[in-house]
């Protein structure tokens, strides 16, 4: 008993305390800011191994992205990645950043479904189902509940059964063997369901978006309510966007509160 | 001579392998397999015109070579041929791999079941809706599905267990549910960085095993021989890939058997260690770290002294941790004597890597086949004599503690960062070339076979994992199906790295 409370005492407070303002320590490819500088933008354009990169003007899709950083490196003035873990958004194409454009990125409210935040507002249940991920961000959503960021703290939590869900989280590509279980699972959720994608992978194919063992058609279906970038998506990422896509009923429960 | 000896990382001309009749292939190979030294590390075919083109890697770990083998077969007329899995079960996943891709029919194979229903396979009419389970006819027994969605984050696969009550009599794993393509697609995208892309998404959990293997294969492809600062972080890095997950897995352990304090510990622990990946090469999992002919991630002073520091206060908490978690009777009673897999039947199916060592089995590429700078290491890999989930639980702490001692002992000399970087010639043409790298699982294979203009014909990936699976089904007999997870924790293996 008390070397249990000698353990617990070392490790000190782990958590972090403010989820939305925290710092990521060291390195980290956020969002990515393009100046005016004037380059080769064939080979720029060439350089990328996801196609994210397109010209006239100059943009960097983050849906394709692989945050390898290979364009920044070889053209520094052009490309600098931030720190700016908020890269999630509702709208496939706020995913695109242009040249010269230095805003956050923020999740359009009037796409937000109004029965979202009425509903999931203070609490939010996800079934995350893998389709072909590669295990990165699979381990990030994990990470999501560990005693770091601990996201059940804002009544988000992962679920074992698609009936106790009110969200699918989708990672991978989408294999042409996996197709049929993801839709399996996603009619098990009871209505009205939400749709979040996580990851390159799941947004755009990233690398596999060309193969013949993928099978995209699912997505083709249904509206996705949140996009959530990365290779594989930082929790900090992870958090703030679902938190931004269900943060209405904490303001209008606030305001009750008065 | 009917085959060639070759290093880990050596190229060679593809003409240079020879080609011998099958049954000369087959006894060759089954005899190297009866010694304890020798293991299979790559089987695999392609096709070349009329014929399949069959090569065979058996490393022997006592010399530290592999001897390549090869044979061409016709299969066109609806031939059979005896299997090499009838003498040695090892060979059941890449004969299994053959007769899924190629249609090549064995006449003896003792479980030719399909193996991940890759997209380009020879029967089409075999699909992941039918797979052939071991059907029982019992009406004490009863079957219990699970998956391929689990209860949990993790990848889709299945499992049929076959009970008697509450205790599994037998687990068939049904995998291919991440199948990818991710072979043809590192023939298909000839970018050097897209094929990075691709080894590392290999397995998101093994990006520097896998980037190693694909780096170290390309580069011996080009003739280019790595620089001590490359080879110096990505030893560095290996090992630091194995810290971080061998404490993800202790709390994924602690938490399988329901010890909050152990799963949330370990679980806090594993943060140190990604964050520095992130600081050392902005990303947590080590993604874009290793690329062929370049130092993406320089080791420098400054980075020792963060290294030092997050080693220093991760020791302490750690072993604080673990030494209270071994001295739980509730704890050991759930691991000790649970899932065991005996040395006999991990050496019988080919196992490799950690859990292969847990069994008592030494397979260790880093002392068998040193790649990097594990040649200076004198490596001695860490042995358990129970194969159960405990062997498993402390041969993670024993390698971790390892990995913290190499990583400090190397890092009192660091090499100074090449001046400019070597430009990488291409591939030479009609080369054959294998790397293997011992992961945190285990050991890695990578295979290229280059074709006249150089280019990339054949691409060759093998997890760990692939040896593995079958150990899970064995280690789960007898157990109680409460313990399966537990056991499958223990384990931890790579759905994507299997189905590829």
């Amino acid at each position: 008993m008390i070397s249990d409370i000698k353990i617990l005492y070392h490790q000190g407070k782990q958590y972090i305390k403010d989820l939305q303002n925290a710092e990521v320590p060291g390195i980290f490819r956020g969002r990515p800011v393009i100046s005016l500088a004037p380059v080769d933008t064939n080979k720029l354009v060439e350089l990328c191994p996801s196609h994210a990169i397109s010209s006239e003007p100059v943009s960097i899709d983050l849906g394709k992205c692989l945050f390898c950083g290979e364009c920044a490196r070889v053209f520094p003035e052009k490309i600098i990645f931030t720190k700016d873990y908020k890269i999630s958004a509702n709208s496939r194409d706020d995913l695109i950043i242009n040249e010269g454009v230095d805003t956050p990125i923020r999740l359009n409210p009037n796409l937000i479904r109004k029965e979202i935040s009425k509903i999931f507002g203070s609490s939010l249940k996800l079934r995350q189902v893998s389709a072909g991920g590669d295990n990165s961000c699979e381990w990030e959503l994990g990470a999501t509940n560990n005693v770091n960021f601990d996201m059940e703290r804002y009544g988000i939590e992962f679920v074992a059964s698609p009936r106790h869900a009110d969200a699918i989280v989708i990672t991978g590509p989408i294999t042409k063997n996996m197709a049929e279980p993801l839709q399996a699972c996603y009619n098990a959720i009871p209505d009205p369901k939400i749709i979040i994608l996580v990851g390159t992978d799941a947004i755009s194919g990233g690398m596999f978006v060309d193969s013949p063992a993928i099978d995209r058609a699912f997505l083709d279906k249904y509206n996705i309510d949140l996009y959530i970038p990365g290779n594989p998506s930082h929790p900090l990422t992870i958090i703030n966007g679902l938190l931004d896509l269900t943060s209405k009923k904490k303001q209008i429960k606030k305001n009750e509160n008065f | 001579m009917n085959h060639i000896k070759i290093k880990n990382n050596e190229a060679i001309k593809l003409a240079e392998i020879p080609v011998i009749n099958y049954s000369e292939f087959l006894n060759f190979n089954t005899a190297l397999l009866s010694k304890e030294e020798n293991h299979c590390v790559q089987y695999f075919g392609f096709r070349k015109n009329n014929l399949l083109r069959l090569i065979c890697c058996m490393a022997d770990d006592n010399q530290g070579i592999i001897n390549i083998s090869s044979s061409e077969i016709s299969i066109d007329n609806n031939e059979s041929y005896p299997s090499f899995s009838n003498i040695h079960l090892a060979f059941h996943c890449f004969e299994r791999e053959i007769h899924e891709n190629f249609g090549l029919n064995y006449t003896d194979h003792p479980w030719l079941k399909p193996l991940r229903f890759s997209f380009d396979r020879f029967n089409k009419n075999s699909t992941i809706t039918n797979y052939p389970f071991r059907q029982i006819e019992s009406e004490e027994l009863h079957e219990v599905g699970v998956g391929p969605i689990h209860a949990g984050i993790i990848e889709p696969g299945h499992f049929r267990f076959i009970c008697s009550g509450e205790q599994i009599l037998h687990l068939e794993i049904q995998l291919g549910y991440q199948h990818r393509g991710i072979e043809k697609l590192m023939i298909s995208k000839k970018k050097l960085i897209e094929r990075n892309m691709l080894a590392e998404s290999i397995a998101g959990d093994t990006v520097i095993g896998h980037s190693i293997a694909y780096a170290n294969l390309w580069e011996s492809l080009c003739d280019f021989k790595p620089s001590e600062d490359i080879q110096f972080a990505r030893t560095i890095a290996l090992e630091w890939e194995r810290i971080a997950n061998h404490t993800g897995d202790l709390s994924a352990l602690c938490n399988d058997i329901a010890y909050q304090l152990g799963g949330s510990v370990f679980g806090r622990l594993r943060t140190p260690i990604i964050n520095t990946f992130q600081m050392w090469c902005g990303n947590r999992l080590g993604k874009s770290a290793i690329s062929p002919g370049v130092n993406n991630i320089p080791f420098t002073n400054t980075t020792a002294a963060t290294f030092s520091k997050v080693m220093y206060a991760f020791q302490l908490d750690f072993m604080e941790m673990y030494d209270k978690m071994s001295s739980l009777p509730s704890i050991l009673a759930r691991l000790e004597k649970t899932g065991i897999v005996s040395k006999e039947q991990s050496t019988e199916i080919g196992m490799v890597g950690m859990s292969a060592r847990a069994s008592n089995n030494s397979r260790d590429i880093r002392k068998s086949h040193p790649h990097d700078l594990y040649h200076l290491f004198n490596h001695k890999p860490i042995i358990k004599r129970h194969g159960d989930v405990y062997s498993r639980t402390q041969i993670r702490k024993e390698e971790i503690l390892q990995s913290l001692d190499y990583i400090r002992n190397f890092m009192d000399e660091i090499p100074s960062a090449t001046e400019k970087n070597m430009d990488l010639n291409p591939p030479a043409p009609n080369m054959f070339s294998l790397s293997l790298v011992e992961g945190w699982r285990g050991e890695i294979c990578h295979c290229a076979i280059t074709d006249e203009k150089g280019e990339l014909m054949l691409y060759k990936i093998k997890d760990p994992s692939l040896h593995n699976w079958l150990a899970l089904t064995l280690a789960v007999r007898n157990n109680e199906i409460s313990d399966f997870p537990v056991c499958n924790k223990s384990f931890n293996l790579s759905y994507c790295g299997h189905d590829l």
